[in-house]
């Protein structure tokens, strides 16, 4: 065990774990931070995608000892009040279905937006490609990244 | 389900006023989703019950009950939009609630077979027009004039005539204490204002906030979080465990074996458990557990053949459950023998024997299917608590009714000592209509005596088992020399489920003077469960491919092949029980046929088309595929629908686009395979889902209009997509399609 501290959605935690704990266990059993979803474990769906910096991280595979001083963003720490461009278009188009990978889904979509504020129709599906929807709304998923571009 | 049901009375014998002020009425069970303070202002200091389904506050405010569990259905909007629409008030001032398991108080509590909407469609606007009633008969008598003067708009209530008006709230008192009328008369279609117009999923807001509404999410002071070990191959059980190691690593609480299910358990339908003894794993936090749970050494042994009663829907069975280490080779050898043999005969019209011998032309093909896994997102888990004279649980479960009655038995207590809570679902497809992970969290917090999470590795998901069984079914046709269809007959089989049993009355049977439908099936140890239309999910790919081979031979266009079909089935139909309205299965196939503009197909684009009617609902799909880099690319999907009154449209179409997906999804690379018993996939780097770029370019989802009844959407436009997705490769690559998944013939170039 060691303590950490954090710097999560602008504020400093601290949290006394195993060094190889994954961010995702952290924010969820530590930390009360239940947004950020657990898929696989493995990186393979993105359910549990946060932002290290400006940049989309599947926090499941990355240990919180590797998190030094960057700041994490969680889907509870996107915007205020839900009202992120990315936030009010998954609701305009109505997107989710169970809603369970829709955080990860909607912090890889901000994260993509950021780096690349207009991005085409081929380039939505490549990034967002690493996110799985079981419920499959994927058509909508694009839909709203294609609104929150032109927001 | 019958659609006729009436309103169980007993759900409105409890008429009463509550006292309200510290009544719940957060957005979620958790802390963290309290409401905000502004929400804190607007709520009603008395709520008043009118029913089982609808509170009102003082202030008008109004909470709706919703009472489906929601796996991603969309039921916890559109059940209560029936309420909203009969009660009369204004959707945007409406607050819904997910009720708990409590059927005393609402009927079948169950989210499956598509039927939410047709179950609810009566019942639950009875309730609101009853409610609504209660409160002019109120008003009636406040305001001295008859209730038939009383009109409603908006959650008011109003005497024209005498100038008065009302809200809701102000006669709310009252009117709890009302008698409840009988015969309340429900809206005419054509007034509705909230049913037919689309309006938004209720948790959307928390759900792109990350708010805590999954069990995954629910936590209590004390919470211990649980993993199992389940055997890692079928036909296999715990033999010994050595659990030194595991016990000393950071935060285990404890490691010991635990039992579901007692030998000599009678189960019911839903209570398929595939590894009755596992091994439990407990301490403080997930990580902690798994690790520990690596570091755990199991022996296994393999399993004797045992017997297990089930009283499922139908007679009760002994159902045999074999020794051995099953794999995907051995079960397509004896799928291949099985289907030699004689099938047990489902129905039989005419002399189809005698038909194959004077036809001219004859066409025969066998398609096949593979197990598959659910993979709903959110991993199985469940929340527990259980004390001596009670339980408590919190869990992702589509049929609570059935495992409420397992935990009284197995726990030792009443049914109606256990409390379900049912948390949104992070999707079910089936699988979470079999509630084991309710048993097993229950027995390790029994064992405890603590509160526990138990959750399942994304591994444990998938190698667990309640799969969609493995299907073959071979179809053969006959044509007479006008190339007319006179013989039809389907021997289908299944490890360890054929997919016939209930689909045999389906068309073309009624189309066909000769008709034959047979099926087999054979044991396995490997566990199945409901797949997102079950066997249907099979049988519509399998058929639909055919029939559109049949259509190909006899030289005619697919679509007008079918409606021929129809048209014989209507004027003239063969046997009684055919199962299907032919003029709303035609209506699909003209409404696809229509907005596809079928005839018109661009260059570069290849079309098939498919049609299915299962759960009450019938669809017709068209897929328009080109090819580019050697891969298919499915560059548009029209579907056409009948389901009757569409309740919320922008959600239907959400409901549609997702069952089409997943279907190509499925059909191209779904698929679970097995070796000496063990799953050879675990996790979403081996089991391919259909992901982001792979989805079809556009969708297009038309509703056939309708006042019919409204029936469900969940499943029906799932099984289709695999044969209109198979006529159009092969319309691509001249190559058809007989085994799914299809990605191994997608290798190959195309074009």
């Amino acid at each position: 065990m060691a303590i950490f501290s954090l710097n999560i959605n602008g504020k400093k935690q601290e949290v006394d774990v195993d060094p190889s704990t994954p961010m995702l266990w952290v924010l969820r059993d530590h930390l009360n931070l239940v947004g950020t979803k657990y898929g696989c474990g493995i990186a393979a769906c993105g359910a549990c995608t946060i932002h290290l910096g400006d940049v989309a991280m599947r926090s499941c595979q990355l240990p919180v000892s590797q998190v030094g001083n960057q700041s994490i963003t969680t889907i509870e720490g996107l915007s205020e009040n839900g009202d992120h461009p990315v936030q009010k278009a998954w609701i305009e188009h109505d997107v989710a279905q169970c809603g369970y990978c829709q955080a990860g889904q909607i912090m890889n979509a901000a994260a993509l937006l950021k780096s690349n504020p207009k991005p085409t129709d081929a380039e939505i599906e490549s990034a967002m490609n690493g996110n799985i929807c079981r419920c499959a709304t994927y058509l909508r998923i694009r839909a709203a990244v294609r609104t929150a571009a032109s927001s | 389900m019958n659609t006729d049901k009436t309103i169980s009375r007993r759900s409105f014998l409890k008429v009463s006023a509550l006292a309200g002020g510290g009544m719940m009425l957060s957005f979620s069970w958790l802390a963290g989703c309290n409401p905000t303070a502004d929400e804190v202002l607007t709520l009603p200091k008395e709520w008043f019950e009118l029913n089982s389904y609808i509170k009102i506050g003082e202030n008008g405010v109004i909470t709706l009950m919703a009472p489906n569990p929601e796996f991603g259905s969309n039921v916890k909007t559109s059940l209560p939009m029936m309420l909203a629409e009969e009660l009369d008030v204004d959707w945007k001032n409406v607050i819904v609630e997910q009720a708990d398991f409590f059927p005393d108080r609402f009927q079948r509590q169950f989210t499956g077979g598509s039927q939410a909407m047709n179950s609810a469609w009566k019942p639950l606007r009875t309730a609101g027009a009853t409610a609504r009633q209660m409160l002019v008969n109120t008003a009636a008598q406040t305001w001295q004039v008859p209730a038939g003067e009383i009109t409603t708009e908006g959650g008011f209530l109003y005497h024209k005539a005498g100038n008065k008006k009302a809200g809701y709230g102000e006669m709310a008192s009252k009117a709890a204490g009302q008698l409840v009328p009988k015969d309340v008369p429900l809206k005419k279609l054509s007034d509705f204002k909230i049913i037919g117009s689309s309006k938004k999923n209720v948790d959307g807001h928390a759900i792109v906030t990350g708010k805590p509404l999954f069990t995954l999410d629910y936590k209590q002071e004390g919470m211990l979080i649980a993993m199992i070990a389940h055997p890692p191959a079928f036909g296999l059980k715990v033999a010994s465990v050595d659990d030194a190691e595991a016990r000393s690593m950071p935060g285990i609480k404890d490691v010991f074996v635990i039992k579901t299910l007692a030998d000599d358990y009678e189960r019911n339908g839903f209570d398929t458990t595939s590894f009755p003894e596992l091994v439990a794993i407990v301490g403080n936090t997930t990580w902690e557990v798994m690790n520990a749970k690596k570091a755990l050494k199991v022996s296994w042994e393999k399993a004797a053949e045992t017997s297990v009663v089930v009283q499922g829907w139908g007679d009760k069975q002994t159902v045999k459950i074999p020794a051995g280490l099953e794999s995907t080779d051995t079960h397509r050898t004896s799928m291949a023998e099985m289907a030699k043999k004689p099938g047990k005969v489902l129905r039989k019209d005419g002399d189809p024997e005698a038909a194959f011998k004077k036809a001219a032309k004859v066409i025969e093909r066998t398609y096949t299917a593979p197990f598959l896994a659910h993979n709903a997102m959110e991993p199985v888990n469940c929340f527990a608590h259980v004390t001596a004279d009670k339980a408590e649980l919190v869990a992702p479960i589509q049929a609570p009714e059935f495992i409420q009655k397992t935990l009284a038995a197995r726990l030792g207590m009443p049914k109606e000592k256990i409390k379900i809570r049912l948390a949104r679902m992070g999707g079910g497809f089936g699988q979470r209509a079999y509630g084991h992970h309710l048993v097993e969290a229950a027995v390790i917090s029994q064992k405890l005596n603590a509160p526990v999470k138990l959750v399942y590795s994304r591994e444990d998901d998938m190698t667990y088992g309640i799969y969609r069984p493995t299907y073959t079914a071979t179809y053969k046709a006959a044509l007479d020399e006008n190339n007319n269809l006179i013989a039809y007959q389907v021997k289908a089989g299944g490890i360890p489920e054929g997919p016939l049993g209930y689909s045999q009355n389906r068309f073309p049977a009624g189309a066909v003077d000769n008709y034959l439908a047979e099926e087999w099936s054979q044991n396995s140890n490997i566990t199945i469960g409901a797949f997102r239309a079950p066997r249907s999910n099979f049988l519509g790919g399998a058929e639909q491919s055919f029939l559109d081979e049949v259509a190909e031979t006899a030289g005619k266009d697919p679509i007008e092949f079918r409606l021929e079909l129809l048209e014989r089935a209507k004027n003239k139909p063969v046997g009684k029980e055919n199962d299907y309205d032919a003029d709303r299965y035609a209506g699909v196939l003209e409404l696809v046929r229509d907005k596809s503009n079928w005839k018109q197909v661009n260059n570069g684009v290849h079309r098939g088309v498919s049609a299915y009617f299962c759960h009450n609902t019938y669809v017709a799909e068209v897929i328009d595929l080109s090819v580019k880099d050697n891969k298919p690319v499915v560059e548009k999907v029209f579907a056409a629908v009948d389901c009757g009154v569409v309740v919320n449209p922008d959600a239907a179409a959400n409901m549609g686009e997702g069952g089409i997906i997943d279907g190509i999804g499925n059909a191209l690379y779904g698929e679970m395979t097995f070796l000496d018993g063990v799953p050879q996939k675990n996790n979403f780097n081996t089991y391919r889902l259909i992901r982001n770029s792979e989805a079809p370019k556009a969708i297009e989802v038309h509703f056939v209009k309708s006042e019919k009844d409204p029936t469900g959407l969940g499943e029906p436009l799932f099984p289709p997509i695999f044969a209109a997705l198979a006529n159009a490769l092969y319309k691509a690559t001249g190559t058809r399609q007989y085994s799914q998944p299809f990605q191994a013939i997608t290798k190959k170039p195309l074009g």
